[in-house]
């Protein structure tokens, strides 16, 4: 970047701090006024912040979102992860952890017994989901509220992961 | 009797008119600065689900203030340490007493000042307050036992001594043109218009001063952009060992001060209580209309006029804060030194010329 040289007007620092004043003013100005006619009940008029009152106020999550987990289902109910470990190897934090159980129908192979996720480790990179070769699993549920009291709350089971 | 009684109401008046304004600095503070950054501000505490725009907010903080843990560092000054923050907020009241908030007004038949003390020397009143005041910055550096605190100190001190020269030099040239030092006196020689339309005030006849005085005004009293005392965020200042209520007293010292240099740039520069045409017997405007008002509501609307100054001011000095960045100490020394009271000499000599000019 090529920086210059101030000017002596920009020198002097007076006339800078007075443009300085005049765009936060004019900022407070616009914003009160927008502010003040959507009391008065103008609602068309456009926000005087750009805040979002978050508990209340939920902004719209894009569709890409890497969201909290999910567990598809199979027709009947039933999961439909076949317990290959392709998560699992793929993990960089190593948060998932699977214990493969043989599965009624010949068709197949495996179904996992145990599908732990510790989410106070993961990193929500998402590659598990890319790795999965069944879309058994996937990161749409738009849960971004993830919090407990202890570590071991943190891990999440099979059961709360195919709700 | 009646007269001390009179006196004790305009003191609980005035104390209770500025604490309750320092307290709502602290609200604008935090609202303006969200307004202005395209934000909502602070707006979550609530009594029985009613918000009031976060005003109750102060409310919440001042009890956090009071219930948290005092904790003092390990010094052999507890007193002094103790003192300090005491010492900075009450320099910072007392200088109220010389300003004047109206007229003096004729209540149950007794002619009622309205400033607690007309001191013929008032401004130097003031000044020795305001100076007196560095004894709660060295006091909190100094017995902190704690070298960021020390360095904060004779940084607070420093900067304050400078900029004291320059807000003294700044305002020979008002005492020039209304050859006073009485507060009253100056408030009362503004209301005289000049050839016969514009109104007398500080600004009009010492627009440079104005400008000077409100910048030593801001580093005086360490405020963004000269709070290298303070550099809470990242140089650490004096008031790093308190906590609990003493450091709520600082801050609260701050905003006193805040109103102080309001208040007095108010009196100096824009008028004090005077509304320009409103003579003591109603509106007289230019062209030779005259609307007439009672005393009583002429000594309102000069109050309110005062009060609504005092509070645009404090807008203004709020909107500096939150717009300019802060200076590094060496601009700040040069500033103090080599720009701002240069400049106030060379307004003063120029105000000399003129008041001569004037004077033939």
């Amino acid at each position: 970047m090529n920086s210059r040289d101030l000017s002596f007007a920009e020198r002097l620092y007076i006339f800078e701090a007075f443009k300085g004043l005049w765009l936060t003013s004019r900022h407070f100005f616009g914003n009160m006024k927008r502010h003040i006619l959507r009391q008065l009940g103008f609602r068309h008029i456009g926000r005087g912040a750009v805040t979002f009152q978050y508990p209340e106020e939920r902004r719209q999550l894009s569709t890409r979102y890497r969201s909290r987990h999910r567990l598809t289902k199979r027709h009947d109910g039933s999961p439909r992860c076949v317990a290959c470990m392709m998560c699992e190897t793929a993990c960089p934090a190593r948060c998932i952890y699977i214990v493969a159980g043989e599965h009624p129908d010949p068709n197949i192979e495996k179904y996992p017994i145990r599908f732990d996720i510790d989410l106070g480790v993961c990193v929500f990179c998402g590659f598990c989901v890319e790795a999965c070769p069944e879309d058994a699993i996937r990161m749409d549920t738009g849960i971004i509220e993830i919090a407990a009291y202890s570590r071991k709350e943190m891990i999440y089971h099979i059961e709360d992961l195919l709700q | 009797m009646i007269t001390l009684s009179i006196e004790l109401a305009k003191v609980l008046m005035l104390l209770g008119g500025v604490m309750t304004l320092a307290a709502i600095l602290t609200w604008m503070e935090r609202k303006q600065s969200a307004i202005m950054q395209d934000r909502i501000g602070a707006n979550r505490a609530s009594i029985l689900g009613f918000r009031a725009y976060g005003l109750f907010q102060i409310l919440a903080d001042s009890i956090k203030m009071f219930v948290k843990e005092d904790f003092s560092p390990q010094t052999e000054h507890r007193f002094l340490h103790t003192l300090a923050p005491f010492l900075s907020g009450f320099f910072a009241l007392i200088g109220f007493a010389a300003i004047p908030f109206g007229n003096t007004v004729p209540l149950f038949g007794y002619d009622v000042r309205l400033q607690i003390i007309d001191l013929n020397v008032g401004i130097l009143y003031i000044f020795a307050a305001m100076s007196l005041g560095v004894y709660g910055v060295v006091l909190a550096g100094w017995t902190s036992n704690n070298n960021y605190a020390f360095l904060g100190g004779m940084r607070g001190s420093s900067q304050m001594f400078s900029y004291e020269i320059t807000i003294g030099a700044t305002i020979l040239g008002i005492l020039m043109i209304f050859e006073s030092m009485s507060l009253q006196t100056i408030v009362q020689k503004q209301g005289e218009l000049i050839w016969g339309f514009i109104p007398k005030w500080g600004i009009v006849v010492q627009p440079l001063g104005c400008l000077l005085f409100l910048v030593a005004g801001i580093a005086e009293t360490k405020r963004v952009p000269f709070d290298l005392p303070e550099g809470e965020s990242e140089i650490i200042g004096y008031f790093v060992e308190y906590s609990s209520m003493k450091f709520g007293v600082f801050m609260l010292t701050d905003f006193i001060e805040t109103a102080l240099i309001a208040a007095l740039v108010t009196t100096l520069f824009f008028g004090g209580w005077q509304v320009p045409y409103l003579m003591s017997d109603g509106f007289i405007l230019p062209g030779g209309f005259h609307v007439p008002l009672g005393m009583l509501t002429v000594s309102i609307l000069q109050v309110s006029a005062y009060c609504l100054k005092v509070v645009i001011l404090c807008w203004f000095l709020l909107l500096v804060r939150w717009t300019l960045p802060r200076f590094r100490y060496d601009q700040l020394m040069r500033l103090g030194w080599k720009m701002v009271f240069p400049l106030s000499m060379i307004n003063l000599l120029l105000t000399g010329l003129v008041v001569l000019w004037v004077a033939q």
